[in-house]
């Protein structure tokens, strides 16, 4: 980790989206598995704001809907011993982490079966087992962490990558800038995915950041960026692909910048009146992710209309289960109260 | 089946709303997903979305209708293909909000118990330092060659420790405490970074979650409020919020408290500050042997600590036992000098006044009793309890602000406990409730010295 001389050309201007982004050739059973993973996230996450408004889930809860296909696409790029961080929003991450959805659900009620016993709630899941590091809460945290989860990659020797999501948000956040330095100076292998879904809770990202283009964020470090329709979960399998390869072959960080959008508001109490109605339903009808997909397993013929109503279903009990199984566990015993706080 | 809508919570806080306008009639099919109402919340009007397919077959409560309850039926909906068989009147009770059940006892405790606040676990465990057996060589080090031996010795040990900061390397460390480390062990292992704690404390963090041991350099703690955010938010919290799944251990160490006429911005005491925060131990030690022998107990902690260090004292040298590994138990307070009269509880630099105190006092027929903390989280209560038994009054000394202090907590915790043996007023030395000044006489009168405790003692003691 000697600082050493840079001897790296200044990066290539970034990568914008190009008008024919690269697509990953899916094969017939991951194209099925791509779509029954977005579709467990939105049917989980539903579920979740139905849960949330019975007055069943506490405190925040910001649901992931509208954004599947990015965690979709980069997920399944990993391998064993790679690491995740994100920040608040990570219930899909938990989902397509492998946990299963009875104890993400039971998390957000609160529920001793719950994934962090009932102790962290909607904004504070971990599956460290898994490579899943959470879930904080406080914006911009997660890619210094991140970083650091980047740091242990290198410092053992392996080739494994650390992955650290964010928003649009956290990009303006000082601490995002520091650790780019230091992954680029040392060459960590961290892939940083912006993602961009426009608002910072209220604020676009025209209101609130002088370069728009978040891709470009990591330039005055050398960092490359690309940007990617985030929509499109075999768009975002693709770059990921090569942003991870890169990060493998110890060539240092890469910044990728999904283009996403969310349906629902920040959080389940924000009305989101800062967009238009027109402008959500334009998402919903022209790019939803989940209908993409569909399209093309349709139009391969891997399944009918009625093989996708009975996987929705399969899925939509799943979901279920999971929800009684978060009501019918019982709260934390209050001697839980106590432990967990040192080792 | 049907399927009751209620009407939803959408805060955090709301009990009930106004249902302001349906964007559905009885007869309408709808998918998940699509607008079936707007409710007006004590904070925003919000709209809610239909979560299951099928048709509304009817609307129970009329668009306009205020303070409807959270989990009132509002609308029934028949999913496709099933008949709309049931009336409203026959339809079961609407499920109870729960924003009722939350308020009533968990199952697990009778009702009347439920303000009671469960008491925390007693630890039993007595902490002792590890003996040194009679004979023992003695070896006369600086603080800053016991704090330099002691991260050698866990570098040596466990190939997971590494430590990180601004010059700890090239330029053998801004204070000369990691000095010759990068030559023993290389630049992977003592790593220089740029001017940025915030992020190298967040690094260090995330490293300590995929499981090395890294302690981290402040080049002093002022800077660390830069950091302080991943400290407390990130290592200190991200045990308990995630159930026990994840680990910190992580020491976060460097000078603390004022150095000698650098100004307000570089001569601050953080202990109480991190002594407030649950998830981290706190440690503050005086001589070289105890630099030692906590700051190898703090790296082979599981937790993050914070390792308070004093700049004037780097350059002092205390004797060290030689012993192959010479660690001591966090948590443990040291009666650095027995007394009967008074009690002088102290730690870090001032406990060098507090003894030039004791000898003062001695002179005078006082006799003081000693006690450096050496940790401040957990605090050893129980040793400063235990001697104001015998002393019937404690005088404490701290260089840091009075208000919210270390010694304002130990002065509470004598109140709850030892009331009864006080015979006179817990006092406290503080430095001067002022940022702390640049000129020479001015800085003096800021801070705490041995005349200022005998003074206080004199007072507690009735003396004068």
């Amino acid at each position: 980790m000697a600082p050493k001389k840079s001897t790296k050309k200044p990066a290539a201007s970034p990568r914008r989206r190009s008008t024919k982004p690269a697509l990953y050739k899916a094969a017939d059973d991951e194209l099925i598995s791509f779509y029954q993973q977005m579709l467990l996230i939105r049917r989980f996450e539903e579920k979740a704001g139905q849960m949330y408004g019975m007055g069943l889930i506490g405190g925040f809860c910001h649901l992931y809907i509208g954004q599947e296909a990015v965690v979709v696409g980069i997920q399944t790029a990993l391998k064993d011993g790679d690491s995740v961080i994100t920040g608040y929003r990570e219930h899909g991450h938990m989902l397509v982490g492998g946990t299963d959805p009875k104890a993400v659900m039971a998390e957000l009620t609160g529920r001793s079966g719950g994934c962090s016993s009932g102790k962290g709630g909607s904004m504070h899941m971990f599956n460290p087992e898994k490579g899943f590091y959470g879930g904080h809460g406080i914006v911009g945290a997660q890619v210094s962490l991140g970083t650091g989860l980047g740091f242990a990659a290198k410092y053992r020797k392996t080739d494994n990558v650390s992955v650290a999501y964010f928003g649009d948000g956290a990009s303006n956040q000082g601490q995002v800038y520091e650790s780019f330095n230091m992954a680029q100076i040392w060459d960590l292998p961290v892939v940083y995915i912006i993602e961009n879904n426009q608002y910072a809770m209220g604020t676009s990202v025209k209101r609130a950041s002088s370069e728009i283009e978040l891709c470009r964020r990591g330039e005055s470090f050398r960092i490359p960026g690309e940007q990617v329709d985030g929509m499109n979960v075999l768009a975002v399998r693709a770059a990921m692909d090569k942003a991870v390869k890169y990060c493998r072959d110890g060539k240092g960080p890469y910044i990728l910048e999904m283009k996403t959008y969310r349906y629902r508001g920040h959080s389940m109490s924000d009305p989101a009146k800062y967009r238009s109605k027109e402008e959500v339903q334009k998402m919903r009808s022209e790019h939803d992710a989940i209908d993409q997909i569909k399209a093309v397993i349709l139009d391969r013929g891997l399944m009918d209309e009625a093989d996708l109503k009975a996987a929705d279903k399969a899925i939509k009990s799943r979901v279920a289960d999971a929800a009684s199984y978060a009501q019918e566990c019982p709260e934390p015993a209050l001697s839980e109260l106590y432990t967990n706080v040192l080792a | 089946m049907a399927i009751e809508i209620n009407m939803p919570a959408l805060s955090p806080t709301m009990e009930k709303g106004t249902l302001a306008k349906w964007m559905v009639k009885e007869g309408d099919t709808v998918e998940s997903g699509d607008v079936i109402a707007e409710i007006e919340t004590d904070k925003a009007t919000m709209e809610v979305e239909a979560v299951d397919e099928g048709t509304i077959t009817q609307i129970l409560v009329a668009e306009g209708t205020e303070d409807v309850p959270v989990g009132q039926v509002i609308a029934i909906l028949v999913e496709e293909g099933e008949e709309a068989e049931a009336s409203p009147d026959a339809l079961p009770e609407p499920t109870k909000p729960v924003v009722e059940t939350k308020a009533s006892a968990p199952a697990d405790v009778p009702a009347q118990d439920v303000f009671v606040e469960p008491s925390a676990p007693v630890v039993a465990v007595t902490l002792a330092d590890p003996a040194v057996p009679q004979g023992t060589e003695m070896t006369n080090l600086t603080v800053r060659e016991a704090l330099r031996d002691a991260m050698a010795e866990e570098l040596r040990r466990d190939p997971d420790v590494f430590v990180m900061g601004e010059e700890v390397g090239e330029y053998q460390g801004a204070y000369k405490v990691t000095q010759g480390l990068l030559d023993e062990f290389g630049p992977d292992r003592i790593i220089d970074t740029p001017i940025t704690e915030h992020g190298f404390a967040g690094l260090g963090a995330g490293a300590a979650f995929a499981g090395l041991k890294p302690v981290i350099e402040f080049m002093t703690f002022n800077f660390a409020m830069q950091a302080i955010d991943h400290i407390i938010n990130s290592a200190a919290k991200s045990r308990y919020m995630s159930g026990g799944l994840v680990s910190c251990p992580i020491v976060f160490r460097g000078p603390n408290g004022a150095a000698s006429r650098v100004g307000a911005q570089h001569s601050q005491n953080y202990a109480a500050w991190y002594a407030n925060v649950p998830g981290l131990k706190v440690i503050a030690p005086y001589d070289a042997a105890d630099c030692k022998g906590l700051l190898k107990a703090a790296i082979l902690d599981p937790n993050p600590v914070v390792f308070l260090e004093n700049e004037l004292m780097y350059g002092e040298s205390f004797d060290v036992p030689v012993l192959d590994d010479y660690v001591l138990p966090i948590g443990k307070a040291r009666i650095f000098r027995e007394g009967s009269d008074v009690t002088l509880v102290s730690y870090s630099i001032t406990v060098g006044e507090a003894l030039k105190a004791a000898d003062m006092l001695a002179e005078q027929d006082i006799s003081a009793e000693v006690i450096d903390l050496r940790t401040i989280r957990p605090l050893d209560i129980e040793t400063v309890i235990e001697s104001v038994k015998k002393t019937n009054r404690c005088v404490i000394a701290e260089e840091g602000w009075p208000q919210c202090s270390v010694a304002s907590d130990i002065s509470a915790q004598l109140m709850e406990k030892a009331f009864d043996y006080l015979d006179a007023p817990v006092t406290r030395v503080n430095s001067v409730d002022v940022p702390l000044p640049y000129a020479d006489n001015l800085e003096k009168a800021a801070v705490v010295n041995a005349d200022k405790i005998v003074t206080a003692v004199k007072a507690v003691c009735y003396s004068e």
